[in-house]
């Protein structure tokens, strides 16, 4: 603890300061547009089921809603924005590893069903 | 003109961000200037996340490769009101609650650091009890399905096999992590109350368990348009 104390003393009145004394104070303003934002945002998406919207549009829908919120919550509500870069790129970079996780697992379904098709079904 | 000015200025402020990373790396000090709790807070969420991909990755996989047809999740989480089936609605009154309490949670953490002991207190009460409301539902929609429908992680009447144990397993464990989220805040709250924060002398602890609770939320929204939407 005794080193976060120096640190933030060194770092106090510079540009900083919000960061080095690892606050996050902002308007409440903000949070409820959020707030508003979030609930509007889900509504769209339960409208994509109730309307039966199909394909390319359905998933398209899905997919946007989906990191619309995701990115109000993580940059909003989790104070992503006001992080110092450093911490930003160790916490959102590595996720990006999983792409290829999804790539490999959605290729080697898309080869154990055509397998399952040529040998099973009849 | 006015654009290579931006332009200039834009990759002016970029190449400032990679000097302050690298600054912050490379000084003989602590590399990231938040409180250890925050720091740890977010390595953990980080491996969290990590978990959950698999769980909705290997869901993915076994949905591909299913040569039944996968159930449809808009007729399965139907409730049946006034004669109708509507489509998904315990499902997203539970993504509503779980906004609600991202939102008192939010809240939470501001008035924590306006050192507003009975609001912040009353603020993540009110989470803890949106967050145990939700537990509440996810019990009731899994008697259902387990009771009514016959859903079993080995199989169920409506189609591919896979169903039952991708559904269980993926909204059991955001389920455990809810549940664990309203001890967690519960605990918090009990501490704002008793002016433990106060005599610590910050509140940061309020925006951790609050980083952990917008997780759990994070969470239910791809799990929201990956299981029950597709």
């Amino acid at each position: 603890m005794n080193h976060a104390v120096t640190h933030d003393q060194a770092e106090h009145g510079s540009a900083h300061a919000v960061h080095a004394e690892g606050h996050q104070q902002h308007p409440i303003k903000i949070y409820l547009w959020i707030w508003f934002l979030l609930f509007v945002l889900s509504a769209f998406s339960y409208m994509v089921d109730y309307f039966h919207l199909q394909g390319v549009l359905r998933w398209t829908l899905i997919l946007l809603f989906m990191f619309l919120k995701a990115g109000f919550i993580v940059a909003i509500f989790m104070h992503m924005t006001w992080e110092r870069l450093a911490l930003k790129l160790a916490i959102l970079v590595p996720p990006v590893m999983l792409l290829v996780l999804i790539a490999l697992m959605a290729i080697e379904g898309d080869y154990t069903f055509l397998t399952r098709i040529a040998s099973f079904v009849r | 003109m006015a654009e290579t000015a931006l332009k200039v200025e834009q990759s002016a402020s970029a190449l400032e961000g990679l000097r302050s990373v690298a600054a912050d790396w490379s000084q003989d000090k602590q590399a990231f200037p938040v409180p250890w709790g925050k720091a740890m807070m977010w390595i953990f969420l980080l491996s969290d996340t990590f978990v959950f991909t698999c769980f909705l990755t290997s869901y993915m996989n076994v949905r591909i490769s299913t040569t039944e047809p996968w159930p449809n999740p808009s007729e399965v989480f139907a409730l049946h009101i006034g004669g109708t089936n509507v489509p998904l609605l315990l499902i997203a009154i539970m993504t509503m609650i779980l906004i609600t309490s991202s939102g008192t949670m939010a809240m939470a953490v501001n008035y924590g650091y306006r050192r507003d002991r009975k609001r912040t207190a009353a603020l993540l009460l009110a989470t803890a009890l949106l967050g145990l409301s939700f537990v509440g539902m996810q019990a009731f929609e899994w008697t259902k399905l387990i009771v009514e429908e016959g859903v079993r992680p080995w199989g169920n009447p409506m189609g591919a096999a896979q169903f039952g144990s991708s559904f269980f397993m993926i909204t059991g464990f955001h389920g455990l992590h809810v549940s664990c989220g309203v001890i967690y805040l519960l605990v918090v709250a009990k501490r704002v109350l008793s002016g433990f924060y106060d005599r610590k002398g910050t509140y940061e602890t309020v925006e951790v368990a609050g980083l952990y609770w917008h997780f759990v939320d994070l969470v239910w929204v791809f799990i929201f348009a990956f299981f029950y939407l597709w």
